[in-house]
């Protein structure tokens, strides 16, 4: 192993020692741990179960569609299915899945801390998590919610008869496990930092996470708070939202988009984070712009907080309202083209080798700049009035969401799978997946923009016959989405008992992370370490063999 | 060693001190992730801070909401103000300054190590938060007995008193007042109750002898908590009871 | 456009070209943007492949290109946004002289009454090469009207109206659909826009004895008991409404607004909530008393009002002649 060159700072021991995964066994040692390692896999266990829920309702959506006529499930059956797959793939998944799976055990890892400020308020929120997600399955076997994860008054308030209160318990309980994480990760960041470690120096990736804690400290509140009154309304019959009882139902939008808008950042901003890291390990270069790359991710934050009415321009606001809105959406894509030009300037004399993670944040940044340039159709207001609440935005959204999040996720999955697990997956698997994932992504999602553009409206259990085609493309994109989602869940599974031992730094990578061994010990390094370099040091990084990056 | 003292965070303060209270060591609070006290009293006093943020933005919301009806349905709303009782309000007003001053008394005593001192100003600012929830009560009471409850029962056929002119509101829209009453004091009242069960917890944590100069996070934290509930009460009164009086 | 796999929807409307146009603009720049992007990183992760003996070249940045990036795109979006910005302003500012068609939305129709008193459910027949204002409103959940082929879409909401305007240009039948979700038959919310030549759209139009919109609102007003307060003279408890609509109006806060049909319809149902100068808040509310139909009707008679009373005269004798001119029946 060439790794001695790797560490010259901390020794890494290579024979078999206490990691985080061999201290303490039986459930009470992972159900009452601290160990942010451990409540990393806690959160990695539970979202992998919501994504496979809310897949399973995704499929059932494209089977519906298959044909105009509703003819699979009843209309109320598939207005609940496509608000379940939502309300779990937002609240659910997307929202903690890179901050609470990849963050929880990086951060500290990556700024050489011991463990996050707060472990046990770390722990009270995979609880808060945890016993939200229960409350919505309970919720869900019990009728489910017909809102759309948007919870519109008056039909929310008023109108449906499915259980609101409950689901929207659920969603204030995530939002504090949510707002628990941001608090413990922006603590952390400010106050945990390994001596030498510098604002200057921190890793794209905390860079990121700290913009999203911010987004999760200052909006959350605001949709928790809105999720009551909702309930509130609902169970009183006070008349907040309800115009029949004096409220203004587009107060509730305002309210709901000033934390939804900016809940988009929370979701993909962490997985722009995990690329940085992926693009400089595998074009062996620092990020071209670092600090560029790094302040954009605060713009993000901030301006995403002064954009959200463009998702009202039809819904009754005022003219000129519409007007700054749209023009502050625009404010909010230059941060995010900054970044892939960085991204894809890196790549500038580089030396790029092709292994799963970078596969993933290639796709990352096809999908993404697809999903952020159909953004740009969307803010501008023109074509907005045409596209909003039709398949458009849906295929908008899930270009950033599933071609963005969903990437980023994957690829930094599998790049951090050996300091996580101590093993490597298989390769050959891994790249055959990612090809199944991108391809069938473009498949399912690519005819929905045009079906978006012959005006066919989102949330529709039957639709006219001459839509059927693009249809029928979709849904089969989506069976080979699905195939290229299922893999890795099987390969990961079997590389933890079958996978080639890793050693501490697989990917011969810079970041603290890969300084300490694979798995880490409970208190992630053996001293705490002193940070004398840059992030992204690759030029004091020997290279490997060529075919290194796969362990034996 | 992982629980020998309690994180001084917003949300464990009260459950861990309980659970940990006969555990006494030498090295009395530092957690072993941080490298010193300092370090830790560092992260617990921004924590705290963050979460206080949070809880702006929380009533954030409310208050957005009632300043944008209070805009628009201006009659009704200065007619339900005109029917809150001013005087329970500005007692209550006048209890939650004092407690934020047994407070800050009582973050001084920890830091020169008063026992008896500290216990006691804990104890009265617990009174203090009890009797404006008592006070509180009252004045639900009151509304329930005048039907201005929202429900099925709301009944409000009181006029605007706009010097003197008497102007009709739509109930709807009183209602729509005292909807915003209810929740933004409730969620109000609801922070103080917190507020009281983590005070009364500190001051029995305190008598066993908890605290010293070196170490009383957990009160100056208690006390950031109890100084934003009092503060959100302040914009509250005179919002509610107070600007639409203007006769 | 094939039937069975369209790529272009129908451009229906005077409305559809612009957007078409609009749209076809900012997909280009994308496109460009997109290959760039992609046939960059394609070319540089071919070319920088890693290589035995040759190491990556560390470049730190350059404040210059980064400057560059971020300004350049930020001005082709300007281009962007004014463009959208004129189009939307053209959107959302019907033209004085469009027909004035009235929309009511429930879970889950629409229901449509045109002027002249022709109603409809679930379709709307319109003239070509007349511009048509639809005022809308919605009895229960908030809905949104669609109509692809005129690319455009307004929200309708329960308890204030919004509106929105188009000018057909292609007769045909087209799509309408409900956009915005509101519950279980959601996706079944939808029907047809029939667009008919002028003279086949009068033959239509001329298919029954309706009684004008106005003239059902004329009689509510008689038999609500609004004419005792709202006389034609100064004498009235209530203001007088004639020639009120559109014009701005004092309040007795000292607040001027616009007397447009949302405030026509909230001193209706909310009567003290902004009171005109110099009179006393005694009006009862009509809240839960009228429907919105009834509503309708009422605010297009408080509308007529206003209007020169040639058109009104003109309205109900000839139907046909509304449509062919229509700059005999409405405001100017």
């Amino acid at each position: 192993m060439a790794t001695k060159a790797a560490s010259p700072v901390i020794p890494v021991n290579q024979t078999p020692k206490l990691n985080y995964l061999n201290n303490g066994h039986g459930l009470k040692s992972w159900l009452l741990t601290t160990d942010h390692k451990r409540i990393a896999l806690l959160y990695l266990v539970s979202v992998s179960i919501f994504f496979f829920i809310g897949g399973i309702f995704a499929m059932l959506i494209r089977l519906e569609l298959l044909t105009p006529e509703g003819d699979l499930l009843s209309a109320d059956n598939y207005n609940k299915a496509f608000t379940q797959h939502g309300m779990i793939m937002v609240f659910f998944f997307l929202i903690p899945v890179v901050p609470a799976v990849l963050g929880n055990f990086l951060v500290p890892l990556m700024i050489g801390a011991k463990d996050l400020a707060f472990p046990r308020i770390n722990l009270l929120s995979w609880y808060l998590y945890i016993t939200a997600g229960i409350l919505f399955l309970h919720c869900m076997l019990n009728g489910g919610v017909d809102t759309g994860w948007t919870f519109y008054s008056p039909f929310s308030t008023e109108y449906t008869n499915t259980n609101i209160v409950e689901a929207g318990i659920a969603v204030f309980i995530a939002g504090f496990s949510s707002i628990f994480t941001g608090l413990n990760f922006i603590v952390t960041v400010h106050r945990m930092r390994a001596p030498g470690m510098t604002w200057d120096r921190l890793p794209l990736f905390i860079w990121a996470n700290y913009a999203t804690s911010l987004i999760m400290i200052l909006g959350t509140p605001v949709i928790a708070i809105t999720i009551v009154l909702v309930a509130v309304e609902r169970l009183f019959h006070l008349g907040i939202f309800d115009p029949r009882l004096g409220g203004d139902p587009l107060l509730f939008q305002h309210l709901f988009w000033f934390y939804s808008h900016p809940a988009v950042y929370i979701m993909i901003l962490p997985s722009m984070g995990v690329i940085s890291e992926l693009i400089a390990c595998f074009a062996r270069k620092r990020i071209f712009g670092y600090k560029f790359v790094a302040i954009s991710s605060m713009a993000i934050a901030v301006f995403g907080f002064l954009v959200w009415a463009h998702h009202m321009f039809v819904a009754g606001i005022s003219l000129y309202a519409a007007m700054i809105f749209s023009f502050l959406s625009f404010s909010v894509g230059v941060p995010s083209a900054v970044k892939v030009f960085n991204w894809t300037a890196t790549l500038y004399k580089a030396s790029i080798t092709y292994a799963t993670p970078m596969l993933y944040a290639f796709g990352f940044i096809g999908l993404f700049t697809i999903g952020g340039l159909t953004g740009l159709m969307l803010a501008t207001i023109g074509i907005d009035v045409h596209v909003t609440d039709t398949y458009f935005v849906v295929a908008h959204f899930h270009y950033v969401m599933v071609g963005g999040v969903l990437m980023g996720y994957l690829g930094g999955l599998h790049f951090w799978w050996p300091k996580i697990t101590g093993r490597m997956y298989p390769e050959g698997w891994a790249k055959l997946s990612a090809l199944f994932v991108f391809v069938g992504f473009n498949l399912t999602f690519f005819p929905q923009f045009i079906l978006g553009y012959l005006g066919m409206p989102r949330r529709y259990w039957q639709y006219p016959p001459e839509f059927q085609v693009l249809n029928v493309l979709s849904t089969a994109g989506a069976s080979i989405l699905a195939v290229g989602y299922l893999l890795p869940m099987i390969y990961l599974l079997w590389s933890l008992r079958y996978g080639p031992i890793a050693d501490a730094n697989p990917w011969n990578a810079a970041g603290l992370e890969w300084k300490t061994s694979s798995p880490p010990p409970t208190f992630n390094f053996d001293e705490t370490p002193v940070v004398t370099w840059e992030a992204y040091n690759y030029d004091e990084i020997p290279e490997k063999e060529l075919e290194a990056p796969v362990a034996r | 060693m992982h629980d020998s003292r309690a994180i001084p965070g917003p949300a464990s303060t009260t459950t861990t001190q309980v659970a940990t209270a006969d555990h006494e060591v030498h090295n009395p609070a530092l957690l072993h992730h941080f490298a010193d006290a300092q370090q830790q009293k560092n992260a617990a006093s921004l924590g705290m801070w963050l979460f206080l943020v949070t809880e702006i933005m929380f009533f954030g919301g409310m208050f957005c909401a009632y300043l944008i009806y209070r805009l628009a349905h201006f009659n009704a709303f200065a007619a339900g103000s005109q029917q809150l009782d001013i005087k329970m309000g500005a007692i209550n007003t006048a209890v939650l300054i004092v407690s934020s001053v047994t407070v800050v008394l009582a973050v001084k005593a920890a830091e020169v190590g008063k026992r008896k001192l500290l216990t006691g100003y804990l104890v009265v600012t617990v009174l203090l938060g009890m009797t404006f929830l008592v006070v509180k009560g009252f004045e639900y009471k009151e509304k329930f007995e005048k039907h201005h409850v929202p429900g099925p029962s709301f009944n409000f056929t009181d006029k605007f008193d706009d010097n003197g002119k008497q102007i009709p509101v739509n109930s709807k829209e009183a209602e729509l007042f005292f909807s915003l009453y209810f929740a933004m004091t409730g969620m109000h009242a609801l922070h103080m109750i917190i507020g009281c069960g983590l005070f009364g917890t500190l001051a029995v944590l305190a008598w066993k002898g908890h605290y010293a100069p070196s170490y009383f996070t957990p009160i100056e934290n208690a006390g950031l908590y109890w100084h934003l509930v009092d503060i959100i009460w302040i914009y509250l009164f005179p919002l509610l009871y107070l600007i639409s009086r203007h006769s | 456009m094939s039937k069975y796999l369209p790529l272009w929807p129908d451009q229906a409307s005077t409305m559809a070209g612009q957007v078409d146009a609009l749209f076809i603009y900012v997909l280009l720049v994308s496109g460009i943007m997109t290959a760039l992007i992609f046939i960059a990183v394609t070319v540089l992760a071919i070319k920088y492949r890693r290589v035995p003996g040759r190491k990556a070249q560390q470049i730190e940045g350059s404040t210059f290109l980064e400057i560059g990036w971020s300004v350049l795109p930020f001005f082709v979006m300007i281009t962007f946004f004014i463009w959208g910005a004129i189009i939307y302003f053209q959107e959302r500012t019907p033209p004085a002289d469009a027909t004035e068609v009235y929309v009511v939305a429930k879970q889950w129709m629409w229901k449509i009454e045109h002027m002249e008193g022709q109603r409809e459910i679930n379709e709307l027949h319109v003239p070509t090469g007349q511009n048509v204002k639809l005022i809308m409103t919605s009895q229960d959940v908030i809905h949104s009207f669609f109509i692809p082929a005129f690319r455009i879409k307004q929200d309708v909401l329960p308890g204030r109206y919004t509106t929105l305007w188009f000018k057909a240009t292609v007769p045909g039948r087209y799509h309408l659909f409900c956009a915005e979700y509101c519950g279980t038959m959601h996706s079944g919310m939808g029907g047809d826009i029939v667009v008919m030549e002028p003279q086949d759209y009068a033959k239509w139009m001329a298919g029954g004895p309706f009684a004008p919109l106005q003239d059902t609102g004329k009689e509510l007003f008689a038999s609500l008991g609004c004419a005792t307060c709202h006389r034609s003279d100064i004498q009235g408890r209530g203001p007088n409404l004639q020639g009120i609509y559109n014009k701005p109006v004092l309040l007795e806060d000292g607040r001027t607004v616009v007397a447009d049909e949302n405030y026509v319809r909230e001193s209706i149902l909310n009567p003290t909530a902004k009171i005109v100068s110099g009179y006393k808040p005694v009006m009862p509310t009509f809240q839960g008393i009228v429907s919105d139909e009834q509503l309708n009707a009422l605010v297009a008679y408080v509308k007529s009002l206003s209007q020169p009373p040639v058109g009104t005269a003109g309205l109900q004798g000839q139907p046909a002649a509304s449509a062919a001119q229509p700059q005999n029946t409405q405001v100017q």
